[in-house]
């Protein structure tokens, strides 16, 4: 264990560094849900009438419900981010360098995994911080109780990048995937309306809606940010990190040969 | 403390690129695979270094089974790839510390060893330098010099000199010739026939297969290696 602790620092201390001499990705991670923040819910605002629904016990505006949402939207351009940086380590070559190490892949894939959920984390509250200058605040436990909701889902998004990641042979490939991933889990979830809003048009998209990980995910998100534990979500986000995780380290089994090349 | 491969085969679905092939690599040697591209020279490297795995075949690092225990054969391989891995927008000394950490080493043991490495590649005042800065010859050499850190038995170097000028190709291999004779086991892959001495040890892969092996000079006779080597794969090199 006494070997795997450096690496685990090291690892983690990179992905830090990478993300400061990146800064164009850092204001793009806080640009983004600013905007819809800031733009798209203050026009939103007047066509969508939420009722109370648990965890908020009073009216909210909208701007306050899609606080948890775009928390999970930074967590999931991270998680996708960071499997395209994987793919383009792997073309370039040091993500060659980090499976040769003298360690289990596992690790050094779960090592990877915390680092960038790490940096995700990291965003989010800088999103946070800013949504707060512009008065949509949480309560102050919230901002304690996300941390662990922001990092499980984190790692949930971190794993199903990773698992992508795994199976996409060229950088090329990798932004048709993205539109396929992205776009579809972030508007195909509780993100942006509350699911009995979805089902008022259609009860199908309902369930599309209830089955994505990513709903769960933003649940977790919203109740933790209230103080208050989802069970039903934790189970769902937790259950899923598992198989999106067995599918990545499936996809890095040296014996499936995913980082072989010709020659 | 030799690299050994016995019986190893692989496959590209039905494409073959390497077919029932045994080498050996000695200390203190300087051992030259020499094949044109295709040969399954990248292939034999991914092996070796376990990013991929194959059904057939056997591989022994410094006497550790890659099959069996490949921590422990890892451990005692330094790798230089083909393509450049260092993370350009760190300076030398904290790509080297990344991978000292990835070998289990931090603190003053790892600075102690990061040192010795430069100065044995004589790179200790590009250290500061972010990777970014250095020419193509340097970042080589910082390559080589981190695949050091850990003292490995072993050292593997994939067509290292590809993009080189003729004056950095001519360095890197001096230099790797000289970590030879420091007693170190080393294999070289290339397609140029320029890198390889007399002296030196040479295997020669053509179409996954291993067409020769022995001392460079008792195995040309006299006649040039460009020549030779032509005359076998019927390919410039």
């Amino acid at each position: 264990m006494t070997r795997w602790t450096p690496a685990f620092v090291a690892i983690l201390t990179r992905e830090a560094l990478r993300f400061v001499h990146q800064r164009e990705r850092f204001l793009a991670a806080l640009v983004r849900p600013l905007v819809w923040l800031l733009v798209f819910a203050a026009g939103f605002r007047a066509a969508l009438g939420l009722s109370i629904t648990p965890p908020y016990q009073t009216y909210i505006t909208y701007e306050t419900y899609i606080v948890p949402g775009l928390c999970g939207m930074i967590l999931l351009f991270n998680g996708m981010q960071s499997s395209l940086s994987l793919v383009y380590d792997r073309e370039t070559g040091s993500m060659r360098l980090l499976l040769t190490a003298p360690l289990p892949r596992w690790f050094l894939l779960i090592s990877k995994l915390c680092a960038a959920t790490f940096i995700g984390c990291l965003q989010c509250y800088a999103f946070l911080a800013v949504a707060w200058m512009f008065d949509i605040t949480l309560p102050w436990i919230g901002y304690l109780a996300l941390l662990p909701a922001l990092l499980l889902a984190g790692l949930m998004l971190g794993a199903l990048g990773l698992a992508l990641s795994s199976f996409i042979k060229q950088l090329e490939n990798f932004a048709g995937v993205m539109n396929f991933v992205i776009f579809p889990m972030f508007f195909l979830s509780s993100a942006l309306y509350p699911l009995w809003k979805m089902a008022e048009s259609s009860e199908l998209l309902h369930d599309v809606c209830a089955a994505n990980p990513f709903t769960h995910a933003v649940e977790l998100i919203r109740f933790a940010a209230y103080g208050q534990l989802a069970p039903w979500a934790l189970l769902w986000v937790v259950l899923a990190t598992a198989v999106f995780l067995a599918l990545a380290l499936w996809g890095y089994d040296p014996a499936r040969g995913m980082v072989r090349r010709k020659g | 403390m030799s690299l050994t491969v016995e019986g190893l085969s692989y496959s590209y679905g039905a494409k073959r690129a390497l077919d029932d092939l045994s080498l050996e690599a000695v200390p203190g040697r300087f051992t030259a695979l020499l094949g044109p591209n295709g040969a399954g020279k990248s292939t034999l490297f991914g092996l070796l270094t376990r990013l991929f795995t194959a059904p057939v075949g056997r591989i022994v690092i410094a006497g550790q089974d890659m099959g069996q225990a490949p921590r422990a054969a890892l451990a005692r391989m330094g790798i230089v790839f083909q393509s450049q891995t260092l993370d350009l927008d760190l300076t030398v000394r904290q790509n080297l510390v990344y991978f000292a950490a990835l070998h289990g080493l931090s603190g003053r043991a790892a600075r102690l060893r990061i040192d010795a490495a430069l100065e044995r590649l004589a790179m200790r005042e590009r250290a500061g330098e972010k990777a970014r800065a250095l020419n193509g010859g340097h970042r080589r050499r910082a390559e080589i010099a981190r695949a050091l850190i850990h003292d490995p038995a072993v050292l593997l170097l994939d067509e290292p000199t590809v993009g080189l000028d003729a004056q950095a190709r001519a360095a890197i291999t001096d230099h790797v010739h000289d970590l030879a004779s420091d007693g170190m086991t080393v294999l070289w892959a290339t397609h140029l026939t320029d890198e390889v001495r007399r002296e030196d040890d040479l295997l020669l892969l053509h179409r996954g297969r291993l067409l020769a092996s022995g001392r460079a000079s008792a195995l040309t006779e006299g006649e040039a290696l460009q020549d030779w080597f032509l005359a076998r794969t019927g390919e410039p090199a």
